[in-house]
């Protein structure tokens, strides 16, 4: 396979232009993956947009080749929609290539907001009576009870410091991963993500320290001792989750 | 400068009327100045509990609506000079007043009176705002059975949004044989479940509802268990600390009654 204007990257790290004669906006490396390309993030995103597609045209492939997927690295830039689209359309033109993602540094601001939103924990001191919903985004860690007929409900997951007999949605937008947990656990259902368990339809008492989550084999929510969270959901300690839902 | 108290529940049959009256009785033996409010306007109860029905002729609705003075519309009791009734329009729809005339008509009463007792109708609708409107306190009525906590719940959730002091709990109608056996919820389940503080507990007794026939609350009696309880929660009203008959005294109350009976009978 021929790949022209192949720069080799070994001992430098990518945020550097690289600079080969005049100064190179793009800038490609193969890896076993397929193709990941580092934009200049100095330059003018037209300039950038220019240089791409001179680059990529340089580039010929041949017929039976497969496709060839794509990683777009841009540093320091921050792209719109638009523009995103603008270099998807570029890269898209030429053949055999596939754009697998674009990552940048850098978001936007209302972005970072909305994923500190996700991914804090927001704390309630209250009772949830009868009646009542409190819905969060990120984390629930509600300090009281949450009794029957009420309702609490998380994007992320709940941790309850008081007795759950009411309602408990963790994961409301779909995240199976999350948990609920209960410092005394008789909830009247369960739901996480898309997934609902209701109380047995005999009387039965609440148990202490416990916490819900989907069991992906059996498919459906299943509850279990506080403790089994460390080995079934490791992401919950603290930083590393930050990390990975970053 | 009275207090004005709302007794509410949410659920019906509960005992919201009976509890009102008997508080009215128990405080107006107890040498305070009560006047009783029954805001439930089209099922009126109060009256017929206190035997005072055939004495209405204005009604809280006339007052709302300036048919006639409050004072005029009072309705002395026939057995204490301190104990007053202003009865609800038997005729008329909960729209017909507003949350802002009955304050009106609470804080020209809370001059005259140390205790106004607001009586309040079932459910959470417009009658429940009128009730809760002049009140500065609020007392939740509840049995020990499951619907009935689960609406006290929610009530004592919309309570917290009103601009009034934490309500307190009266458990109604416990019925001790059933407690025993665990077919009832026992007083310290319902009160650890609505977490707020209990103002007192009354037992099931065939003389409360004997004595409502007859117009003559049962706090009026010297010696029942449930007068006694009614005497100790509006004792307790007052700022007394009464300890709460613990279920075993109960039990040894009770069978203190039934040997007065079997040495009477």
């Amino acid at each position: 396979m021929k790949r022209p204007n192949l720069v080799s990257t070994e001992n430098k790290y990518w945020g550097e232009p690289i600079v080969i004669g005049n100064k190179q906006l793009v800038t490609i490396k193969g890896t076993r993956e397929g193709l990941t390309l580092y934009m200049d993030d100095t330059c003018s995103f037209q300039e950038l947009l220019h240089e791409l597609d001179h680059v990529l045209s340089t580039n010929s492939v041949d017929k039976d080749e497969p496709m060839i997927t794509v990683t777009i690295q841009l540093g320091n830039r921050y792209l719109h929609k638009e523009q995103e689209e603008q270099l998807r359309e570029v890269i898209r033109s030429k053949n055999k290539l596939v754009v697998d993602s674009i990552e940048s540094n850098v978001i936007s601001k209302n972005e970072a907001l909305e994923w500190k939103e996700e991914t804090d924990i927001k704390t309630i001191t209250r009772i949830i009576r009868s009646g009542q919903v409190v819905e969060v985004k990120g984390d629930l860690l509600l300090i009281g009870d949450v009794n029957p007929g009420g309702k609490i409900a998380a994007s992320g997951n709940i941790f309850v410091l008081g007795s759950l007999r009411g309602v408990a949605h963790a994961g409301v937008n779909g995240n199976r991963e999350a948990v609920i947990a209960a410092s005394y656990m008789s909830p009247s259902q369960l739901r996480i993500a898309d997934f609902i368990s209701r109380s047995p339809d005999y009387e039965s008492e609440g148990i202490y320290m416990e916490c819900g989550l989907v069991d992906e084999e059996k498919s459906k929510i299943v509850i279990d001792r506080l403790q089994v969270l460390s080995q079934k959901r490791p992401d919950l300690n603290g930083f590393e989750r930050r990390i990975l839902n970053g | 400068m009275g207090e004005a108290i709302v007794i509410t529940s949410g659920k019906g049959g509960v005992g919201k009327t009976t509890t009102t009256a008997n508080l009215g009785t128990a405080l107006a033996l107890l040498d305070k100045k009560v006047c009783l409010v029954d805001t439930d306007i089209g099922l009126r109860n109060l009256d017929v509990i206190m035997g005072l029905e055939n004495r209405i002729i204005y009604d809280i609705v006339d007052v709302v609506n300036e048919r006639c003075g409050l004072k005029q519309a009072l309705i002395k009791d026939k057995r204490f000079d301190c104990l007053y009734l202003l009865p609800a329009a038997q005729t008329s729809d909960k729209s017909e007043v507003s949350p802002e005339g009955i304050e009106k008509i609470v804080n020209e009463l809370k001059q005259d009176y140390d205790y106004i007792l607001i009586d309040c109708p079932a459910g959470i609708e417009q009658g429940y705002k009128n009730a809760v409107a002049g009140a500065s306190k609020a007392i939740v009525v509840t049995t020990p059975e499951k619907s009935s906590v689960r609406d006290a719940d929610r009530i004592i959730g919309l309570l917290e949004k009103e601009d009034i002091e934490p309500p307190h709990l009266v458990v109604n109608r416990i019925r001790n044989h059933m407690v025993k056996n665990g077919d009832m919820l026992d007083v310290d389940e319902i009160v650890q479940v609505l977490s707020i503080d209990l103002l007192g507990i009354v037992a099931d007794d065939d003389e409360v509802i004997k004595a409502s026939n007859h117009g003559e609350p049962v706090a009026f009696q010297p010696n029942t268990r449930a007068s006694i309880a009614y005497r100790n929660i509006a004792r307790r009203i007052l700022g007394e600390t009464v300890p709460l008959l613990s279920l075993e005294n109960e039990k040894g109350m009770f069978s203190k009654v039934k040997k007065f009976f079997g040495m009477r009978s």
